[in-house]
């Protein structure tokens, strides 16, 4: 073997990533090839330096319940859909069909989408808090969270300060529902998120009131655009922030 | 399945790999922060395709998804640090410039006294390599796998992973000789 072909292929000897005749050849080399030998010796001691003193990094332990948390979480979005069709197809019960005829019944009252809606609503405002990727523009300023989106959508989102009433503006992002790129304004209520997703569509609507896997829902349509805020806040208080919100928009801004 | 016992499932095969993510995460992120976000980040995507996973080696295929959330996080939050459009094969490793060959002439690295400071300054030469040599470093000499599984994780050819990784070597190898030899100048 030659000195160049021992070269291409000493490391993955020192990996013992060979084949059995390639390693044969390398060894009968190194024997007979000081220089060789120096350079193999030489890696050989430096790998052991890396594999001995380069950090090995360990999660730490909250990154491990904070998974355990996200996945629970997830699935719990994810479950009710699941649960319905199991009704269907797994269960004759008279109980099950009740149920799964109330929970239909539920759907065609809210309006063809309104139930699927309510679901992407939750599991964005979900999505939101446990990728820690709550804002793309984190400020409390309207003036600097506005003008973020410029260019950024087809539309200029109405965003206004509550702060003086006791909900923060923290900041706002991009986000994705109903198959399109919406405004997501995020406000806080004392320790609680809450997400304001806005989009344009026309009509006005009255404010809807849906409760979720622990999560409130507030939907409504004013000046040519909808509104969904979902929080885990109490009821009382959502309903407080959809009142501010909706007094504090006009159309022309 | 029901939804818990999908989850439960999952964390059986994925969660006892929760270091190796977060170490790969680490190294390429530098950052200990950053790092905890792309490993959640990473954990949920995995959850989402884990229908797809067919066997095979667990870690390997956990640190694929990793690594790709961290490439993604890297493109949006720091693309200068993701070389992309440029000869990574043909690029110089530091800037000092690679010497191609071998150069016997070296002194040997120094390794019968590991005082913290060379701990931490190899740690930071490793830090500094580009994160595609980096990676097969963090691969190979910390997780151990090989490199099949390497080049499944960062889809490259084997022959790729084997060049990359002696490039690295010989990169680092050059630089702790520097060091070994600055350190005999000024007489520690």
């Amino acid at each position: 073997m030659e000195c160049e072909a021992v070269k291409a292929e000493v490391h993955g000897y020192l990996d013992d990533q060979l084949e059995t005749e390639q390693v044969a050849g390398i060894q009968a080399h190194l024997r007979g090839c000081a220089a060789c030998s120096a350079v193999y010796e030489r890696q050989r001691a430096m790998n052991s330096v890396v594999r001995q003193h380069a950090h090995y990094h360990t999660a730490p332990h909250h990154l491990g319940r904070a998974i355990r948390s996200n996945l629970r979480a997830l699935a719990a979005v994810e479950r009710p859909r699941r649960r319905v069709a199991w009704g269907w197809f797994a269960s004759g019960a008279a109980f099950a069909c009740a149920l799964t005829l109330s929970v239909g019944l539920t759907v065609f009252q809210l309006g063809p989408r309104g139930d699927g809606l309510d679901r992407e609503l939750v599991a964005a405002h979900v999505r939101s808090l446990m990728a820690d990727h709550l804002t793309d523009v984190a400020s409390s300023d309207q003036h600097t969270v506005k003008p973020w989106f410029n260019g950024k959508l087809d539309m200029s989102p109405p965003v206004v300060d509550l702060a003086s009433e006791g909900y923060p503006l923290i900041g706002g992002r991009l986000d994705y529902l109903d198959d399109r790129a919406v405004v997501a304004l995020v406000y806080r209520r004392a320790k609680h998120p809450i997400n304001l997703f806005i989009w344009p569509e026309a009509g006005t609507v009255a404010p809807h009131v849906e409760t979720r896997q622990g999560y409130n829902v507030v939907r409504w349509r004013q000046h040519g655009m909808s509104f969904s805020a979902v929080s885990d806040v109490n009821l009382g208080e959502l309903e407080a922030f959809q009142k501010l919100i909706a007094a504090d928009t006009t159309g022309g801004d | 399945m029901s939804e818990q016992a999908r989850v439960r499932r999952f964390e059986q095969v994925a969660l006892p790999h929760l270091d190796a993510a977060y170490n790969l995460a680490r190294w390429l992120t530098r950052n200990d922060a950053d790092a905890e976000d792309v490993v959640q980040e990473a954990f949920l995507r995995a959850f989402k395709f884990f229908d797809g996973f067919r066997g095979g080696s667990e870690r390997a295929w956990l640190l694929t998804i990793v690594r790709h959330t961290c490439y993604s996080w890297l493109q949006q939050n720091r693309p200068a640090e993701v070389v992309a459009g440029y000869d990574l094969e043909a690029a110089e490793l530091d800037p000092a410039g690679l010497d191609p060959t071998f150069r016997t002439a070296d002194p040997n690295p120094e390794i019968a006294l590991m005082h913290q400071a060379d701990e931490d300054l190899l740690n930071e030469m490793i830090a500094e390599l580009p994160p595609q040599f980096r990676e097969v470093v963090i691969l190979r000499e910390l997780e151990d796998l090989s490199y099949k599984e390497i080049a499944d994780v960062a889809a490259i050819p084997i022959g790729t992973v084997m060049s990359r990784l002696a490039r690295a070597r010989k990169a680092l190898q050059r630089a702790w000789s520097e060091r070994g030899a600055q350190a005999a100048r000024h007489g520690a």
